[in-house]
């Protein structure tokens, strides 16, 4: 297993859980045991992930990636021991940035629900591999602050008309998550909670009906109450017309 | 040694260890304990050790032994070491002993032995602290050396931030005590050496004092480049000195000549002097022993058209007893060996092999888990800082352990059979061992689950030793709380273990070998001399590749004479079929099973094979410079060669000829350098010289890279007025038409002369251009059909440069020759009976096994996306057309297990059988115990 395999998700857990701080050992850089070469990849997320711990009020320096090789033990033992140092002055996590629990764990949560976004939409830039790594100094251009904060503020969700929806199911056979809500004549509707915003149900959603919207960095209407979400055929509509 | 091939009788020696090997665990409380302290050899005798250590941290077997300064040895004192072996594994009772072993064959892997620079006074070596050679530097680069990775000076400890290397110590020198071939790797060593010296230290000054930097190997024109742009470094071409050291400062001076400002001295805080590469020390007795011939440099002496054999049948060698060599060259020569010997003794292989059987595996995947935790002391590895009887306990409470024990030593053989009879007894179905690192033990706890007739998967280890005890000495408590935690991780994770098949695919005897020149017709002959059928596709009419156009070599080989022979021996083979004229169209399949269409003059056939050897070769680069293609005076090393050969009267007859190096690479298009040239241009001066003592040959060079036992023809031309010049890639030599003072017609070549200082005009009547090697215009097609990668020059990329230079990182695809890299026909036979061995480990076999621990892929969940096929290196993933769109499919043989894609999968439709979301989700979940999470969530709220 490489180190490629960590994903966010895992260390959103950890924090989710109460712990303080995510360190990563990696193999060194341009020395990978297999041929593709993850580390870098690995280092780009959690390059990512920092910004997005500084985006929602954590201390970036919570998360820590260093590369070693299984011969440097002295070089893990120091990598460790400053990063306990570290998050030891930091203190425990929320109370430390002054946030309390509860805006805490609503946060992690939120980002936890947003992995598969920052994945699609960081996709090609998480699988480059970073020129000039040697120098750490590099690192923190990487992914800028700006460039996350657009992230957040760019978050797509997709939202059913249910003035076009006709029922095909079409989309709810191939939502990857089951996160739509179908039944026969009933107007589907997108659960918020389970969406991974990948698009597939705006993509395969049939041109005729185009009932699937793409909405870009803004609430998305509430859901029609249940007992109201017959179809309304628009053919028939026509005839009543 | 007695006997012939085939049949040998070999007596030894065994040293006394001391310790039992089938009892000592490796856990070094013998060391701790030890009163004897002693210069470390293994770190240069920079550090000290005890009478009882491990030689080295990468020791197999990863045990003690003792060594002569040993009190009890020396004076029937102490025995502090048996007492506090808990495994009763210290014997002071054992003697030498005498073994005699019967072998068919021998390999004589003796290595070499570090130039000793005590012998030159010169070198004040010994004299001056410090001064350090680069076997002393290595070690106080590396983390497991003298000051644990420090780099620190001998006379203060302090750091040294200015320090020097000077090359060729001991080598390239023909003066007593020296020697005069080049080391070949120290140019190479050198330039490591000091970029680690600046990731030490980011302001470390390094200064080296070179002759030719001979970065001839593959990659290497980069590392120099890489070495020589990193700030605060200088390479000075030059001759120097050691001239004194401060008194106070105990800083040395060196003195070395600059071709602007005459003699400069220069004060360093340490010298490293980059020591070549000797004969093993008792290489003498070696060959005298195993009766084979030494050449005038004490090396083996090697047959050209086969270096891995020796004068005496059965006898072969590898390594640098070949001469000074390095890593990749001595594995190919190690595996060639191999292959050479799988040929003598073809008829016997796998007489002494033996099979295992389990017990057939229970299923249990529909039971509830019941997991048994076993506890390690380790003897007092873990036992004296972990409460183990403790832990025990408390692994009871955790949910879904129905049993746990402490063992002393868990993976000693007693303790292995316990824990198969627990599993049978309390019907466990999982297990996890709390004890070391599963990198060397959790194969055999597996092989415990098996004994159990329980799948291994269902096996998990917890590193309470690594990670906890050995870290943790002086907080037992801490490390006692620690070790609940990893092993509640582990357990945690134990519930979600699946069963998990390993795969036996069958492999296909046979082997394809793509190229019949020199390098696939080796290869070929090799495998076909083991039994097995070979097809060797030839993209030309004729086998026999580049080697067809050359007629000799530097040693003096009939190159012509030799394929002949070797192309007879192919045509002959019953094994071997020959395919000329031929492409190939598709390749398909995997390792142990390929399927391969060729187009050839034998029509389209569809060849089934288990491996194959890709030794396609490559071309020479047709210059653009100089020129080449508008004066027929202007040619090739590889034309002039074949004119000098054929008795050409206008070569034969020239007054002077020039020959230009690095033409075509070394530059910005082709950044590598192309190892044979500066070598063949010194052979073609030779034969000019021999066939015209009073023709002028020049040589405009760079670099010259003759490495190894070739600089002694570098030597000899110098010595038969073959004028080398060296020019600057910035200023090249420029030709042009005109006419000498004697009114002949002649090609002007103007170069700057760096040692005189000033502009030179020859007059060539030839000029021979060193033209560079590049990789065949077949290499990616060919690439592209085998699924296998190409490196940055556009040359096949193998598995690992140093330790797996025959193989792809695509199983049962195999590299040799000059489509690797160039180099020369000794080497590539080296290489091609490299592969060949390779081949035979594969196809030996009748099935391979592939790991469990794979991805597999849940198709509803898959968008589609392909974000896991674009990182996939291996080619194991790609996307099909489904009814519901795009889907991603797996070829599991080709996985690799790691697991990369799993983390690019927005959807979680692909995952890493072994490390799913689910294990490891669950491991990040019991990281913090029940408890602190309420005692957190009490603090937050107030309470």
């Amino acid at each position: 297993m490489c180190s490629g395999r960590v994903d966010p998700e895992f260390i959103i857990r950890a924090f989710s859980k109460g712990i303080d701080g995510v360190f990563i050992g990696a193999c060194h850089l341009g020395e990978c045991n297999y041929v593709t070469h993850g580390n870098f990849h690995t280092l780009n997320m959690v390059l990512l992930y920092r910004r997005i711990l500084e985006h929602i009020g954590l201390n970036p320096e919570r998360l820590r990636i260093r590369f070693m090789s299984g011969a440097e033990a002295n070089v893990f033992v120091e990598s460790v021991n400053d990063f306990v140092k570290k998050v030891k002055e930091l203190g425990p996590l929320g109370k430390a940035e002054g946030m309390d629990q509860d805006t805490l764990h609503a946060k992690l949560a939120e980002v936890a629900r947003l992995v598969p976004y920052f994945k699609i939409a960081k996709r090609e830039k998480l699988a480059t591999r970073l020129e000039g790594h040697e120098d750490y100094g590099k690192y923190e251009e990487v992914f800028t602050k700006e460039e996350v904060d657009q992230l957040f503020k760019e978050v797509v969700s997709y939202y059913i008309d249910p003035e076009k929806c006709q029922a095909c199911m079409t989309c709810a056979r191939r939502c990857p998550v089951e996160a739509i809500i179908s039944a026969k004549g009933q107007v589907h509707i997108v659960d918020q909670e389970k969406c991974i915003k990948c698009g597939t149900c705006f993509e395969v959603c049939p041109p005729k009906f185009r009932a699937v919207t793409k909405i870009v960095g803004e609430a998305v209407p509430p859901p029609l109450p249940e007992g109201q979400r017959a179809v309304v055929r628009k053919g028939k509509e026509k005839e009543v017309a | 040694m007695e006997g012939e091939a085939g049949n040998f009788k070999v007596t030894i020696t065994k040293k006394p260890r001391y310790i039992l090997e089938d009892k000592c665990t490796g856990c070094t409380t013998c060391v701790e304990y030890c009163p004897v302290v002693y210069p470390d050899q293994y770190n240069q005798e920079i550090s000290k050790n005890k009478a009882v250590h491990v030689y080295f941290a990468q020791a197999i077997p990863l045990i003690t032994y003792i060594d002569e300064s040993c009190l009890y040895l020396k004076e029937k004192k102490c025995r502090i070491c048996e007492a506090v072996c808990k495994n009763n594994a210290i014997d002071f009772t054992q003697e030498p002993e005498k073994k005699e072993i019967k072998v068919g064959a021998i390999i004589l892997a003796p290595g070499f032995e570090p130039f000793d620079p005590k012998v030159r006074e010169e070198y004040r070596y010994g004299e001056f602290q410090n001064v350090v050679t680069s076997m002393d530097f290595e070690r106080l680069l590396c983390s497991t050396g003298p000051y644990a990775g420090e780099i620190l000076r001998a006379s203060d400890l302090k750091h040294p931030h200015n320090i020097a290397w000077i090359q060729c110590v001991g080598s390239r020198q023909v003066i007593e005590g020296g020697n005069s071939y080049c080391s070949a790797v120290c140019c190479t060593y050198t330039q490591k050496q000091v970029i680690l010296t600046k990731d030490h230290d980011a302001e470390a000054k390094c200064t080296i004092f070179h002759n030719d930097v001979r970065s001839y190997g593959k990659d290497f024109e980069r590392y120099y480049q890489r070495t020589e742009a990193l700030p605060g470094i200088r390479f000075f071409r030059s001759y120097t000195s050691i001239v004194k050291e401060d008194p106070v400062t105990k800083n040395v001076t060196v003195r070395y000549s600059t071709p602007g400002e005459g003699v400069k001295e220069e004060e360093f805080d340490m010298v490293v002097l980059s020591i070549g590469m000797n004969p093993p020390k008792d290489v003498e007795e070696i060959a005298k022993t195993y009766g084979i011939v030494l050449n005038h440099h004490n090396f083996c002496d090697l047959d050209p058209v086969n270096p891995m054999v020796t004068n005496r049948p059965g006898v072969f060698v590898s390594g640098a007893l070949q001469g000074p060599i390095d890593i990749p060259e001595s594995v190919f020569s190690a595996s060639g060996a191999s292959s050479q010997i799988g040929e003598l003794l073809q008829n016997r292989r796998g007489n002494l092999a033996r099979e295992r059987i389990y017990p057939p595996e229970k299923d249990v995947s529909q039971e509830e888990p019941k997991i048994g935790v076993f506890v390690c002391h380790c003897g007092a590895n873990i036992g004296r800082i972990v409460d183990v009887p403790g832990t025990v306990e408390y692994c009871k409470t955790l949910p879904n352990v129905v049993y746990s024990q402490e063992q002393l030593f868990s993976c000693a053989t007693n303790s292995a059979k316990e824990i198969t009879d627990m599993i049978k007894e309390k019907g466990l179905n999982r297990v996890v061992v709390a004890a070391c690192s599963p990198r060397t033990l959790e194969p055999l706890f597996r092989d415990t689950l098996r004994e159990a007739g329980i799948n291994q998967y269902y096996y998990e280890m917890a590193n309470i030793r690594e990670h906890n005890s050995w870290v943790h000495a002086k907080e037992k408590e801490e490390a006692t709380e620690k070790a609940h935690d990893i092993i509640r991780m582990s357990v945690a994770r134990a519930c979600h273990l699946k069963p998990l098949q390993e795969f036996d695919l069958p492999v296909d005897k046979r082997a394809l070998v793509v190229g019949g020149g020199i390098a696939g017709m080796t290869s070929a002959l090799s495998i076909a001399n083991q039994g097995h059928e070979v097809s060797l596709i030839e993209k030309d009419r004729d086998l026999g590749g580049i080697a067809r156009r050359i007629h000799t070599t530097l040693e003096g080989l009939d190159v012509q004479a030799y394929l002949r022979d070797l192309t007879q021996k192919i045509y002959k083979h019953p094994l071997i079929h020959v395919y000329t004229d031929a492409t190939i169209t598709e390749a398909k399949g995997y390792v142990g099973n390929f399927v391969t269409t060729v187009k050839s003059d034998r029509g389209t056939t569809e060849i089934k094979h288990g491996a194959a050897v890709l030794a396609i070769g490559a071309d020479l680069y047709t210059p653009t410079e100089y020129l080449y293609g508008q004066d027929d005076r202007v040619m090739t090393h590889l034309e002039l060669e074949e004119r000098i050969v054929t008795g050409d009267e206008k070569v034969a007859s020239a007054q002077a000829i020039v020959m230009i190096q690095c033409v075509g690479c070394r530059n910005e298009d082709r950044n590598y350098c192309s190892r044979i040239c500066c070598s063949e241009s010194i052979k073609n001066a030779l034969l000019l010289k021999e066939k015209n003592p009073a023709a002028d040959v020049y040589i405009l060079f760079r670099d010259i890279r003759t490495y190894g036992f070739k600089e002694d023809s570098y030597r000899e031309a110098a010595g038969k007025d073959v004028r080398f010049i060296r020019y600057e890639p910035e200023d090249p030599p420029v030709v042009e038409p005109g006419k000498a003072e004697d009114g002949r017609s002649v090609l002007k070549v103007t170069a700057t002369d760096y040692i005189l200082g000033k502009k030179l005009e020859l007059d060539a009547d030839i000029i021979a251009l060193a033209a560079a090697v590049v990789p065949s215009a077949a290499t990616k097609e060919i690439a592209n059909l085998f699924k296998v990668t190409l490196s940055l020059d556009g040359f096949f990329k193998e598995a690992h440069v140093k330790l797996r230079p025959v193989e792809f990182a695509t199983d049962g695809v195999y590299l040799c020759g000059l489509a690797h890299y160039p180099k020369f026909m000794q080497e590539t036979i080296n290489q091609a009976y490299g592969a060949a061995g390779r081949v035979l480990t594969l196809l030996s076999n009748d099935i391979v096994v592939a790991s469990g621990s794979v991805c597999e892929i849940d198709e509803k969940r898959c968008m589609g996306c392909g974000a896991c096929v674009e990182v996939c290196s291996y080619g194991a993933l790609d996307l099909y057309d489904t009814k519901q769109g795009k889907k991603a499919t797996i070829n599991p043989v080709l996985c690799k297990g790691d697991g990369l894609c799993n983390a690019k999968c927005p959807t979680g439709a692909i995952s890493l059988r072994h490390y799913t979301d689910e294990e490891l989700i669950a491991e990040v979940d019991a990281m913090v115990r029940e408890e602190d999470i309420i005692g957190q969530i009490d603090a937050a709220a107030g309470k």
